[in-house]
């Protein structure tokens, strides 16, 4: 039940993808979601659609897995598209009184929508095909020059690969709690909203208590191995660009020319 | 119960698929005190979560006392109230602010009025060795032995039929290993509940139970009296396990031509048997002499 969460799981498997350089996919994913914003017509989004199904074919991760980290978007989904059939004026379909549905808003309806699907699948085809830590490496690496402003780059990259390290313990954890309170006869599934809430109790004290205990553990372990921040540390796998990695940025500039041109000329 | 061509299969159809349960066939009669062992990942603690319906089987079925609690209408609740499994972790369970109130969470979800609630909840504590003064100490501050205890008592609370406990000695030292065991025993006689007791150590269990089940890669490897299953040690060794230390020492005793019985379990057992083959052994002092 838990286990379902997709956000932010890694899905293994042999892939072009899989191998490229964490820092490859963090720009590639990036740049595909500026160009989903720079057209607004048909063209366009053929050629993100047909950009995007060869992504996926590539990273032979199940096409299920993507649509799972969907569900999470689905009321904003429903939103973005009931307002834009209703708000945005043009000329009159139907005529509801109050509101108005048109020609122009339904189509922005489905591009918005569309763009949003792209988006999500986009971001999730990196993070299920890249590993926490080499997510958390690459971040690190692209967002580097920031450190020159002072940004705490590196314990913000560690932060991150913490906190995503810790998701699947603490659902997996959860889960036996569950299971612990549900050999006491505990409920989470019934009842109204405050008597669920008040059965979340046995659930949420021990995770908690578990959850700081494992956090000082961490620091403990941490300290015991000298670690001051980012200062000076050096990796075991440094980051490296391979010929698949310049073949990669290679057809993506020539997918963003082609956006870039679809959007001037049509 | 009744546990019928059981089959489990963990995360089907995704990168992790994996058969943890195959085609497990046991009957487990009142009274019984058994041991279930196996090495990490051989399943057993799949399968005690089976037999009170926290996980589903992917095929098969599971009787109790003449229903199938896969059936449409069946209570699990009232099952998992029968069939009380403590886990390994008590801090998986302990989340009031006073023991007593801990123990009490399970009759209370059971349904039971406010004194009778704490009648069970006394008597489990009672059980279980916690003391009067400890009931208004907050499970966090008590030490690992009292936990489990506490935890024991969360369950034996509810008055089940069968009592599973996964891993009720681990990250105990030996005092509080043997503590928890004994009580365990302790609560078999004088309850006459039916016990499994989950291990990986077949010395812990050897000396309690009258039943072993072996589990190695999600099937029953052996389902034996434990002398019956001791014997097959050999084979122990090669899936991960291992025989309690008094059978290699008869074994390799009896290699070196002292006439020994090997069919022992504990210690106890082991010296008599050693000092019985020294006093029959046709030269006694030969075979003495040579080990």
């Amino acid at each position: 039940m838990i286990r379902d969460i997709t956000l932010g799981q890694y899905y293994p498997a042999d892939s072009v993808l899989h191998k490229l350089d964490p820092r490859t996919k963090l720009i590639g994913t990036v740049a595909f979601i500026v160009s989903l914003f720079l057209f607004k017509n048909w063209p366009g989004y053929a050629a993100a659609t047909a950009f995007l199904a060869a992504v996926i074919v590539l990273s032979r991760v199940p096409f299920r897995y993507m649509i799972k980290g969907l569900k999470a978007i689905i009321i904003l989904l429903l939103i973005t598209v009931i307002f834009n059939m209703f708000i945005v004026p043009g000329e009159v379909l139907w005529d509801f009184g109050l509101v108005k549905v048109t020609r122009e808003g339904l189509s922005q309806a489905g591009f918005m929508a569309v763009r949003l699907i792209y988006l999500i699948i986009g971001s999730s085809i990196m993070t299920l095909t890249t590993t926490p830590n080499d997510l958390t490496d690459g971040l690190e690496r692209v967002l580097g020059p920031l450190k020159l402003l002072r940004v705490p780059v590196h314990e913000i990259a560690m932060m991150m690969s913490i906190a995503l390290r810790f998701i699947p313990i603490l659902l997996e954890e959860t889960d036996k709690i569950m299971k612990a309170q549900m050999a006491r006869g505990a409920d989470f599934e019934n009842g109204n909203l405050i008597q669920r809430a008040r059965n979340m109790v046995p659930l949420l004290v021990p995770l908690f208590i578990s959850a700081f205990r494992r956090a000082s553990d961490l620091a403990m372990a941490m300290e015991a191995r000298c670690y001051r921040g980012g200062e000076g540390r050096t990796k075991m796998k440094p980051l490296l660009y391979e010929k698949r990695d310049y073949l990669a940025y290679a057809l993506l500039i020539g997918y963003l020319v082609l956006v870039w041109l679809i959007a001037r000329h049509f | 119960m009744k546990i019928e061509h059981l089959n489990y299969i963990y995360a089907e159809n995704t990168a992790y698929q994996m058969q943890a349960l195959k085609d497990i066939n046991l009957t487990i009669e009142d009274g019984e005190f058994i041991g279930l062992i196996g090495h990490t990942g051989s399943g057993k603690s799949t399968l005690t979560q089976h037999l009170n319906g926290l996980l589903r089987a992917t095929d098969g079925r599971i009787l109790f006392n003449g229903e199938n609690i896969y059936e449409k209408d069946y209570d699990m609740r009232k099952l998992r109230a029968k069939v009380g499994l403590v886990f390994q972790y008590p801090e998986h369970q302990l989340f009031e602010v006073d023991v007593l109130s801990d123990v009490c969470f399970g009759p209370k979800n059971q349904g039971l009025s406010g004194e009778e609630t704490a009648a069970r909840a006394k008597e489990a504590l009672r059980l279980t060795g916690i003391s009067e003064d400890l009931y208004h100490w907050s499970p966090f501050d008590l030490s690992g032995g009292q936990k489990r205890r506490v935890a024991i008592a969360g369950v034996l609370a509810m008055e089940p039929e069968i009592l599973i406990l996964d891993e009720p000695t681990a990250g105990l030292d030996p005092r509080g290993r043997d503590e928890i065991l004994g009580l365990i025993a302790k609560l078999h006689e004088e309850k006459h509940i039916t016990v499994i007791l989950v291990s990986h150590s077949m010395e812990d269990v050897a000396r309690y139970v009258e039943r072993i089940i072996v589990m190695n890669r999600g099937e029953v490897l052996f389902d034996d009296a434990p002398k019956a299953v001791f014997a097959h040690y050999q084979k122990l060794e090669q899936v991960g396990l291992a025989a309690p230390q008094v059978t290699y020492v008869v074994n390799r005793l009896k290699e070196r031509g002292l006439p020994v019985r090997t069919d022992v379990t504990t210690v106890e057992e082991a010296r008599d048997a050693i000092l019985e083959a020294l006093r029959q052994g046709k030269s006694p002092d030969k075979a003495g002499g040579s080990v």
